[in-house]
């Protein structure tokens, strides 16, 4: 599998003007690369992952393309979409413990969904069956309604549903957020393993908890206001980052075992910017302590070192 | 679900008592005599009708002390037995009654079943395009804000005077007397139409509206974006969101009756169609102490009867109810 | 941060379109109901016309009645009477529903539980019956008890609103805060929880408004209205019961009912654009 990004804009429409949530994301993924993309909240990650497979109001369209194994994905085109759904990309929304219909029972629900896309052949109750025992979910959950269900075994359900047809690219949108630890953990495991299997070629895990990813991401496609900031493995992303907010957003990760006395937390000074009406250039130069004048113009996603993009011209320079 | 039943029947039952006892309460304060009016339509000289108020008086038992009245009265109730009309003497209440109902299941049920079933469907019609939309709507809100009456004298009016189509008055023609034929059956049906068709038009706005919002909810649900985001067709997604903005119309229907019953009086009056509502005026009226309570009684008990149905239908057609998780329902 | 949500519902108040054309149909009518009656010297039951009954003309806009009565000064009139009661009952009933509904939602508990049986029961009594029965006892009825039995009978619907949303904000953060900071009870009603409450109030208020307008029609309509004095239902009443409808005489029926109509379904419009304007959700992109 083979994900191409080109140039991708998506904004928000609302009754002030479009909000500028994605503004030109570049990156490609590899075969069997799970990619984390992580940022804070509003960073835009969502709302990568959501143009990716289900962009629609109060999304719009603006430019860009999408290449998924070599074919290029009609993104803007909500009905041309529905082929590529679920069999190419898939998705685990971030809703996903409020994602079944409340009223039908789960297995009625998947034989229905199944049935309607015309998919009978590609996929058998015994290997739903198989896909259950995976996640660890006890058969009888296909005769049960969700209201039966606890959220953990609501979205493992989600998980099962959403690569049932082995979709080749799995955009994971911050299924962890709503878990325990313990079950993160778990669910964690869970997404490796079915890369692991080849149920999912490639993956998307969004999250804006960096320590997730950690465990199971091998590169990291970090984003701010809009803009991609830095993508580079996930080693190199938590040891020797290059973009001034990696750098700042990895620091602020609290560290076990070390004491508020022996270390004070450091947060980013400042808040993310309105996107509304953002700063024109680097939107991050307004808290970054290594800004100058160059930072008015939008720097570009270089490619600094082998598989290490960064988006910064201080960068850029000190390479030179 | 035990619950659920139980928090229903504790309902009714108090509602109940509270009917029966404002029912009783009513005739004690209705102004006029009911009995003096009755024996002023015999005619009959001053010694005579002395006489026959005392006999009356005491077969109607006003001359026992309030709280046996009370009692007596829920004792008959239980024998069947809500006394003597005196507008319609010597009839008993329950025969008066029970003459009257057909001609008013005759016009609810289908008025009520029809008018919910094709509103849903028309509302979710009109969720689905702008177009349909910009036409259903606008209709929906004229006919739900129409008053019952008034629908009915216009159609009684367009359709019966000017186009001479359908009679306007009665439930069959007054030169037929009921018997079983064809002739008296589609008489009845000619005569049942117009009040039908006030009844069900006024209701169907109201329902198209509100299904047209419940599914432009449900369509935003989460569940709805994720049958999108996996490629469902349009077809299936509807259907979801159909069914499921369905329960919420179906608790609005329990919630509508007491409103739909006083449309329908006021239809059987424009129409002078003889079901409970028209009869109910005509004893208020001629100040008939027992039909009014007979056929307040008979209202209540149809309604909490309706209520108990409709209770039962969205036990089975709600799985949540079942599984115990709802708190909070109509 | 409160006059910059004041001047932002203003703008969208203003340029919702269902609100401005419901509004303006309400207004239109309502100034009718003033200044009507000052655009005709006819008493409404003075017999004005010794021909009878009459269709519209320049001299009797609104026709004449069997009795040659003045349509159009019965109109104008009755519909003053209408929004009386509209004002009365309406506001009784909001009044009402809104203490009923607060009470049960802060309150919770048994209190909740007695308040919601009550208006479960009174919600399933079919309140016309009631009303039938209640108004006949009454030998002279004035538009004042008339409007104060509508108010006691149709609060339940604004009750229930009430209360669900009375829930959803008790356990919100903002009045946690205000409690744990000390804030008295009463304080917390007042300054947290009730401007939050206005637009519903509002919402239900105009729904109220409506339902007793349509109520009280139907009461007229049968007879068991005010004894003196006209109203639109009474129009009807009296058009039905002297024959209009086999005389052809619409010009007596139908203004009455079409004027109810089209005030409704502009309270009714008024409301869905107002929900639009408070719910930013709703707004059309």
């Amino acid at each position: 599998m083979s994900l191409q990004v080109e140039n991708l804009r998506v904004y928000y429409q609302t009754l002030r003007g479009d909000v500028k949530a994605l503004d030109g994301a570049t990156f490609t993924i590899e075969d069997r690369e799970i990619m984390g993309l992580a940022g804070e909240s509003g960073c835009g990650k969502t709302t990568l992952g959501h143009s990716l497979i289900r962009l629609t109001a109060p999304l719009r369209y603006v430019e860009g393309r999408v290449i998924l194994d070599g074919a290029e994905l009609p993104i803007a085109d909500m009905a041309r979409m529905d082929e590529f759904r679920m069999k190419r990309i898939s998705i685990i929304p971030q809703y996903a413990m409020n994602a079944l219909n409340p009223t039908r029972k789960i297995g009625t629900m998947t034989q229905e969904l199944i049935r309607s896309r015309r998919m009978e052949a590609e996929t058998s109750p015994e290997e739903l069956r198989r896909r259950l025992d995976l996640v660890r979910l006890p058969h009888d959950v296909l005769n049960m309604y969700p209201i039966e269900l606890s959220g953990g075994m609501k979205q493992r359900m989600v998980m099962v549903l959403s690569t049932l047809l082995n979709p080749s690219l799995l955009i994971a949108d911050e299924i962890t957020s709503a878990l325990d630890v313990a079950t993160q953990k778990a669910v964690a495991e869970m997404l490796v393993e079915f890369r692991d299997r080849g149920i999912v070629k490639s993956m998307i895990v969004i999250t804006h908890d960096v320590s997730i990813l950690y465990q199971v991401a091998d590169s990291i496609l970090v984003m701010y206001a809009g803009q991609l900031a830095e993508k580079a493995s996930t080693e190199t992303i938590i040891r020797s980052p290059r973009h001034p907010y990696t750098k700042m957003l990895v620091s602020s990760l609290p560290t076990v075992g070390v004491r508020y006395a022996e270390h004070k937390l450091a947060g980013i000074p400042g808040t993310t910017p309105l996107l509304l009406d953002p700063p024109q250039g680097c939107r991050f130069r307004d808290r970054c302590p290594v800004a100058f004048r160059k930072c008015v113009e939008v720097p570009p996603f270089l490619e600094l070192a082998k598989g290490h993009w960064v988006a910064c011209w201080k960068e850029f320079g000190s390479h030179a | 679900m035990r619950r659920y039943f139980g928090r229903k029947f504790l309902i009714y039952g108090l509602t109940f008592l509270l009917a029966v006892t404002i029912d009783w309460l009513i005739p004690r304060f209705m102004p006029g005599d009911p009995i003096a009016n009755m024996l002023s339509r015999a005619a009959l000289n001053a010694d005579a009708a002395q006489v026959l108020y005392t006999y009356y008086t005491h077969a109607f038992r006003l001359d026992l002390p309030i709280w046996q009245q009370y009692l007596n009265f829920w004792n008959a109730l239980f024998h069947g037995d809500l006394g003597i009309s005196t507008y319609l003497f010597p009839t008993p209440v329950v025969r008066v009654l029970l003459r009257a109902v057909p001609y008013d299941i005759a016009l609810l049920l289908p008025a009520i079943l029809l008018s919910w079933l094709a509103g849903n469907r028309f509302g979710a019609f009109a969720a689905r395009t702008k177009w349909l939309d910009n036409t259903v709507l606008p209709l929906g809100y004229i006919l739900t804000a129409t008053p019952y009456m008034w629908l009915g004298i216009l159609l009684a009016w367009v359709l019966g005077i000017v186009l001479g189509l359908f009679p306007i008055a009665g439930a069959y023609s007054f030169d037929l007397s009921p018997h079983l034929s064809w002739r008296f059956l589609s008489d009845v049906v000619w005569h049942w139409f117009l009040p039908f068709a006030s009844l069900f038009l006024v209701q169907f706005g109201g329902w198209a509206i509100g299904m047209r919002n419940m599914i432009i909810y449900e369509l935003e649900a989460d569940y709805s974006h994720y049958l999108e985001a996996l490629g469902s067709p349009r077809r299936l997604v509807r259907n979801y969101a159909f069914r499921n903005a369905l329960l919420p119309q179906l608790s609005g229907l329990a919630l509508q009756l007491g409103v739909i019953v006083a449309g329908a009086l006021v239809t059987e009056v424009v129409f002078s169609y003889p079901g409970i509502g028209y009869l109910l005026l005509s004893a208020i009226q001629n100040q008939d102490y027992f039909l009014v309570q007979g056929c307040f009684l008979f209202i209540i008990i149809g309604v909490l009867v309706a209520n108990f149905a409709i209770d039962i239908v969205y036990v089975l057609v709600d799985p949540r109810t079942r599984k115990g998780m709802t708190g909070e329902k109509a | 941060m409160k006059t910059a949500k004041g001047s932002e519902f203003l703008f969208f108040a203003l340029r919702n379109p269902k609100l401005r054309v419901g509004l303006t149909v309400v207004l239109f009518f309502l100034g009718l109901s003033l200044i009507g009656p000052l655009l005709t010297h006819n008493a409404p039951f003075d017999y004005v016309n010794p021909a009878g009954a009459d269709p519209p003309s320049s001299e009797y806009w609104f026709g004449t009645t069997t009795f040659g009565q003045d349509v159009f000064a019965q109109f104008v009139e009755g519909l003053r009477a209408t929004f009386l009661v509209g004002w009365i009952g309406g506001g009784l009933g909001t009044l009402i529903g809104v203490i009923v509904g607060f009470t049960a939602g802060y309150r919770g508990g048994l209190v909740d539980e007695a308040l919601n049986m009550l208006t479960n029961i009174v919600l399933v009594i079919p309140t016309l019956a009631v009303l039938l029965i209640i108004t006949a006892y009454l030998e002279v009825r004035g538009v004042l008890i008339e409007s104060i039995f509508i108010g006691l009978t149709a609060w339940p619907w604004t009750a229930r609103a009430i209360r669900a949303q009375t829930f959803s904000l008790r356990s919100r953060e903002f009045v946690d805060l205000a409690r744990l900071s000390g804030m008295k009870s009463s304080k917390i009603v007042f300054t947290e929880i009730a401007p939050n409450m206005m637009s519903y109030l509002l919402l239900a208020f105009i729904l109220q408004f409506g339902g007793a307008t349509l109520i009280a029609a139907t009461l007229d309509f049968i007879g068991l209205g005010p004894t003196t004095g006209i109203s639109l239902g009474l129009m009807m009443n009296n058009a039905v019961l002297w024959g209009a409808l086999y005389l052809g005489m619409w010009w007596w029926f139908v203004p009455p009912g079409l004027a109810i109509t089209t005030i409704v379904g502009a309270l009714y419009v008024t409301n869905v654009g107002l929900d639009e304007v408070f719910n930013p959700k709703l707004r059309e992109m």
